[in-house]
């Protein structure tokens, strides 16, 4: 037994929550919502429990796929059933099975109706997404990738807010097209290659005009989801709408599949054209860095606000992609892992409040600190964390990140570097309205001081952006093989290559 | 214990009281913040003084704690440099964090926040120790920042005040502006030195004295200048140089315990210590000294100007700090590093004094901070009053006072400096010390001595900054003020003896001695000032006694000697001339009042211009233009086309997504079928 699930870690990763959902919602009894929640609890917990051999066991030496396991799967096609991860995928899969407990807790009372639905959704949800972080085949992470949206659509569409209609239509237009130039891609990969094995479209040589098509397919897929400028414009508006659950899933993991899918197809399938286009990439992150910094200062919602803010935060993510060099691409890995617990915990803090007073404006506050002192120290911190403060993890891939592009151009570090003024300037300004001042307004001053669940898990999400702050060494000592991988892969041609070349991935 | 273990206790221990009172201070007795506080940072202080005189005589300490991060070739480490240098700021930056601490249990005895405040000025006291004892530029910005933090926690400490969270911002915001140069300059070191380790660092430097870079077109710049100015742009927000000043006056609006560590004795100065620190790389660029020694001038010398025609208490002691602090970059830019941290040390102390002193008149004031209201306090508070004079004294260089050594020789260095701009930087710091004796004086006068005007008419205009919400403002005018207890006046008393004889004590063995050999870097050859005064004091001063005696007859010391005559002349015995200067120069006086317009034009140009852009980003860039035509454009058209579909349209976005994956493997058999 024991035996067998060393050898499906990944299998166990992405089933078992699925499966878990499944349970919740047969189970469900409306009339006994609690009894839902704490089965949800265990799944949640068991699910990440199991994810966690993989930082555990990993070997950190290996740069290529450990944990590799699969069957053919659909023979006609040679589609396989083929998961594998590496030093980038394993931090973002405990990201998203520690992140679905985070948000199973955070909806204990919140969520009255429907409860069992809405627990399944994340539940599933976190498996497909784990399945999108370890698939090897690229239908089968098509498949994922495609099927998580699902329960996303779901949570938005029943339990989001009064304009979640246009929200999610707007949502699932953007992905809509980009997934299919993603699918023609693949497509035309099978057609060449004959096969699905992602492993295999790393060897295959292809000419720069090829290459530069299939990496605009990809960009189109990935550069929605992340959100790069300008395709950026549903994820505020999915935001606003989601509820608190929503919202954390989606700026915690869901923008994260974008990046990683960066790293995992366009990047390494078309090496050269990554380089050819990398300063038109690095362009649309600076605009992200900087134009949506500006963007976010002028939001009156705070939620509008920390959505901008995530897109702001992405730009570092892809400018140190495509700086092509060791910091930049580690540095975009932690600055993906610390945006998913800070983004967690800023729209938990929101969901906080907007449980009590049911606004999320900005002017809706004020003074909030008088009432809630405890949870006003929180907010402070995961503020500063969001302004990239040092000893919280929102510096350290920042950090990295401006002093990887330094090496590649001044200005590039130089525009990058604006975040340390404008992400202080929209956060703390946000903090200054909604928290300090005198007390704004009867419902502020009804306020009451986060409760016993609320406080934990704020505080767990707090130890974690400290500990990443203080110590991102075990982070960055788990990309490190995989990163030095990568960047030789990269930096092999693949123009003039007659015969597939072993990359040894 | 081993010396690494004490190196870790000494920032460590205010760091667990910090978390101590921060988490549980609000369950613990009141009683239990200071004394648990005070515990932590008295043994730091004992510890320090431990280190100081063990590091007097063996070499340097310089170890890695743990290695933060590694990635690719770099690696970035948590370590500690302990040098006289770094020794010695521990020991002012933990005795002056325990006079504060002493003195807050008198000062915030009233406060609800009190728990709270004792918390944060001890992470202070942790952040500024990891700054100073760094071994590397990463945890330089660390503490950097982190002081930045808790500055910015402090000055918003009475969060409900609409001035306080303006202050606070406004601080956090324009010290982010210098990070921006200072993380540039960072970048920069690593990218050429490969490394942020100073030791790595600094021994590779002279080999990179002529090195170029490019970074417009083809214009070729020396790497040194960029980086060394980029490195002072830090140190301009967080030393407060003009025109990155404007964040330090609005500070007063911390209680003043903070004003007297944080934004006088030390946070504030860890520009000038960050530039001593890289005096290796600094002495490579005459370029970048100049620069330095330039903007100190400018801030010496008109934030001096500004303090003449403050009634506020606290903000006459800070436009003094800020112009202070601009005589330290002079020394910084005349490469008289050891002098700047000279006067770091002497101001440290006598600059502290005056903010408590400020401190105990405004409570003896009962929160009234005009010096327009006050008058003849010396018969009410003789502690106060006489440590006061001492501060005062020691400020204006009076000699054999502390600031008289430190400030004579940074204007001997300036004299004797060779480089662009030396000869306004003289004219500057000479010009600055009338100025200085002549408000620091005024204050003295208004505060101390003359009529008990709160028994007059007030002035109801003045700023209540320090006021604590339920107080109410100001004495009555039947009441006396009362000096308050003994935690107010020790450390006052405390503060008052280093501020009388530091100076004289100190001013061989740091500036002539061998305190700060192997430390800092002069190249005597390009900048000379240093090798001159070291000249003069062999072969002209001999002692630090004769320095003082012949300082007698200088025109420094005349300069202030005239500042407080026609201070007293002017507010002792003819207040009517002032008024009428001030009627006579209504222009000069409303820029004076102003402040030069920085703030006005920050505000108008960069936080208003910032909205507007953004404003045009959002609703023109984002809702017009992405959405309006691109994204909505796209929707209608599908919408149109799907109205012949209209029967496959169910509404539900969940089953298009299940089409999607249906029609994908659809798409896939028919795909394989034809092959």
């Amino acid at each position: 037994m024991v035996e067998y699930f060393t050898q499906h870690i990944l299998s166990f990763s992405i089933w078992l929550p699925v499966l878990a959902g499944i349970v919740v919602l047969l189970t469900a009894n409306d009339s006994k919502p609690n009894a839902t929640r704490w089965l949800a609890l265990a799944g949640s917990i068991v699910s990440f429990a199991v994810t966690i051999p993989l930082y555990t066991h990993f070997n950190f030496a290996e740069g290529g796929f450990q944990f590799q396991e699969g069957f053919r799967w659909i023979l006609s096609f040679n589609i396989n059933y083929h998961l594998g991860v590496d030093g980038i995928a394993v931090p973002l899969i405990l990201l998203t099975s520690f992140t679905t407990v985070i948000v199973v807790i955070s909806a204990w009372e919140v969520i009255e109706k429907r409860v069992a639905q809405y627990m399944a959704s994340f539940l599933i949800m976190s498996g497909l997404m784990i399945g999108v972080f370890s698939a090897l085949d690229a239908i089968l992470y098509y498949v994922f990738w495609e099927a998580m949206l699902i329960p996303l659509f779901l949570v938005i569409g029943i339990w989001g807010g009064q304009n979640r209609v246009y929200a999610t239509i707007k949502f699932f237009l953007y992905t809509l097209l980009g997934s299919l130039l993603m699918l023609v891609a693949f497509i035309y990969l099978y057609h060449q290659t004959g096969s699905f094995e992602i492993v295999d479209y790393y060897k295959f040589p292809m000419s720069l005009n090829v290459q530069i098509l299939i990496f605009l397919a990809f960009f189109a897929a990935f550069a929605v989801k992340i959100p790069m400028w300008p395709v950026h414009t549903w994820l505020p508006d999915a935001h606003v709408e989601a509820p608190t659950g929503g919202s954390v899933v989606l700026a915690a993991i869901a923008l994260k599949l974008g990046g990683y899918s960066f790293l995992r197809f366009a990047m390494p399938i078309a090496p050269d054209a990554a380089h050819y286009l990398s300063g038109f990439m690095i362009t649309l992150s600076l605009i992200a860095i900087v134009y949506i910094a500006l963007v976010a200062l002028v939001q009156k919602d705070m939620k509008k606000l920390i959505a901008y803010s995530s897109i702001s935060h992405m730009g570092f993510v892809t400018l140190g992609f495509f700086i092509f060099n060791h910091l930049g691409l580690e540095g975009a890995m932690v600055q993906m892992v610390s945006h998913g617990f800070i983004s967690a915990a800023m729209f938990l803090c929101v969901g906080v409040l907007y449980d009590r007073v049911h606004s999320r404006q900005i002017e809706a506050y004020g003074g909030v600190a008088n009432t809630m002192p405890v949870f006003a120290a929180f907010a402070v911190l995961f503020a500063m964390a969001n302004s990239g403060l040092p000893g919280t993890s929102g510096f350290v891939g920042e950090f990295m990140v401006i002093l990887g592009a330094i090496q590649v151009n001044f200005w590039y570090a130089f525009l990058a570097s604006f975040t340390l003024i404008f992400g202080a300037a929209y956060t703390l300004w946000m903090v200054k309205r909604v928290f300090y001042g005198e007390i704004a307004n009867q419902h502020v001053a009804a306020l009451k001081d986060i409760n016993k669940r609320e406080f934990f898990i704020l505080a767990i999400l707090a130890l974690l952006v400290l500990a990443l702050g203080v110590y991102p060494q075990p982070l960055t000592d788990m990309t490190n093989a995989t990163v030095t991988q990568l960047l030789s892969h990269l930096a092999q041609s693949k123009l003039g290559v007659v015969a597939p070349v072993d990359m040894g991935l | 214990m081993t010396m690494q273990q004490i190196y870790l206790a000494i920032p460590l221990l205010p760091l667990l009281a910090a978390i101590i009172i921060g988490l549980f201070g609000r369950q613990l007795p009141r009683a239990a913040a200071h004394i648990v506080t005070i515990a932590g940072v008295a043994a730091s202080f004992t510890l320090s003084l431990y280190v100081l005189n063990h590091a007097m005589t063996n070499a340097p300490y310089n170890e890695t704690v743990y290695s933060w991060l590694k990635s690719g070739n770099f690696s970035f480490e948590i370590g500690f440099l302990i040098d006289r240098l770094s020794a010695m700021m521990m020991v002012v930056v933990t005795f002056v964090s325990l006079m504060v601490h002493i003195y807050t249990i008198g000062y915030m005895a009233e406060d609800k926040g009190y728990a709270r405040f004792f918390s944060y000025i001890s992470l202070f006291t942790f952040s500024m120790l990891m700054l100073v004892m760094s071994n590397n530029f990463m945890q330089l910005f660390f503490g950097w920042e982190a002081v930045g933090l808790v500055s910015y926690l402090l000055i918003g400490f009475w969060y409900t005040r609409p001035t306080a969270i303006y202050a606070n911002l406004k601080a956090f915001l324009v010290n982010r502006v210098g990070d921006f140069g200072f993380l540039l300059g960072i970048g920069l070191v690593l990218f050429h030195f490969g490394s942020l380790d100073y030791a790595a660092v600094f021994s590779v430097a002279p080999q990179m004295a002529d090195t170029k870079i490019n970074l417009i077109g083809n214009a070729s710049w020396s790497l040194m200048t960029v980086t060394c100015i980029l490195l002072f742009i830090g140190a301009m927000g967080k030393s407060a140089q003009v025109p990155l000043h404007v964040w330090l006056p609005d500070s007063m609006e911390g209680p003043t315990p903070i004003s007297a560590l944080i934004h006088a004795a030390t946070m504030v100065t860890a520009g000038i210590f960050m530039v001593a620190r890289m005096s290796p790389l600094f002495e490579l660029s005459s370029t970048a000294l100049s620069f330095v020694l330039i903007i100190g001038s400018i801030t010496a010398l008109f934030m001096g100007f500004l303090g003449i025609i403050q009634n506020d208490i606290k903000r006459v002691v800070a436009y003094s700090t800020l112009s202070q602090l601009g005589y330290m970059t002079v020394a910084l830019g005349a490469s008289a590093y050891s002098v700047a941290i000279f006067h770091l040390m002497t101001h440290a102390f006598f600059k502290a004094l005056l903010f408590l002193g400020a401190g105990a008149v405004i409570m003896g004031m009962h929160h009234d901070q005009d010096i327009r209201n006050m008058g003849n306090l010396k018969k009410y508070m003789p502690v106060t009053w006489i440590t006061s004079l001492i501060g005062s004294l020691a400020l204006i260089g009076t000699p054999f006072l502390s600031g008289f050594y430190s400030k004579d020789s940074i204007i001997e260095a300036a004299k004797f400096s060779t480089i662009t701009g030396s000869g306004f930087a003289y004219f500057a710091v000479l010009t600055g010390v009338f100025v200085t004796a002549f408000y620091s004086f005024r204050m003295y006068f208004l505060v101390f001595h003359g009529k008990e005007k709160w028994r007059e008419v007030k002035h109801e205009n003045s700023h209540h900054d320090d006021d604590h919400q339920e107080h109410h403002h100001g004495l009555s005018p039947t009441d006396d003020p009362h000096e308050p207890g003994w935690v107010v006046k020790l450390p006052l008393i405390l503060l008052a003896i280093p501020s009388l004889a530091i100076g004289y004590i100190a001013i061989e063995p740091m500036l002539y001695g061998e305190f700060f050999k192997g430390v800092i870097f002069v190249d005597a050859g390009a900048h000379p000032a240093m090798h001159e005064l070291t000249h003069h004091w062999h072969t002209v001063f001999h002692s630090a006694t004769g320095m003082a005696i012949h300082g007698l007859m200088t025109l420094p010391f005349l300069l202030a000697a005239s500042g407080v005559g026609l201070a007293w002349f002017f507010y002792m015995k003819r207040p009517d001339i002032p008024a009428a200067i001030q009627m006579r120069f209504a222009g000069i006086n409303r820029i004076l009042e102003n402040k030069y317009g920085f703030d006005s034009f920050n505000d108008r140009v960069f936080a208003a211009g910032s909205r507007f852009i953004g404003n045009k980003l959002w609703l023109i860039g984002d809702v017009k233009i992405i959405d309006g035509t691109l994204v909505n454009g796209t929707a209608h058209l599908i919408g149109k086309l799907s109205g012949i579909v209209r029967k496959l349209q169910s509404g539900l976005i969940y089953h298009y997504a299940f089409a999607m994956i249906i029609g994908v493997f659809f798409m896939l058999s028919f795909y394989s079928l034809k092959f």
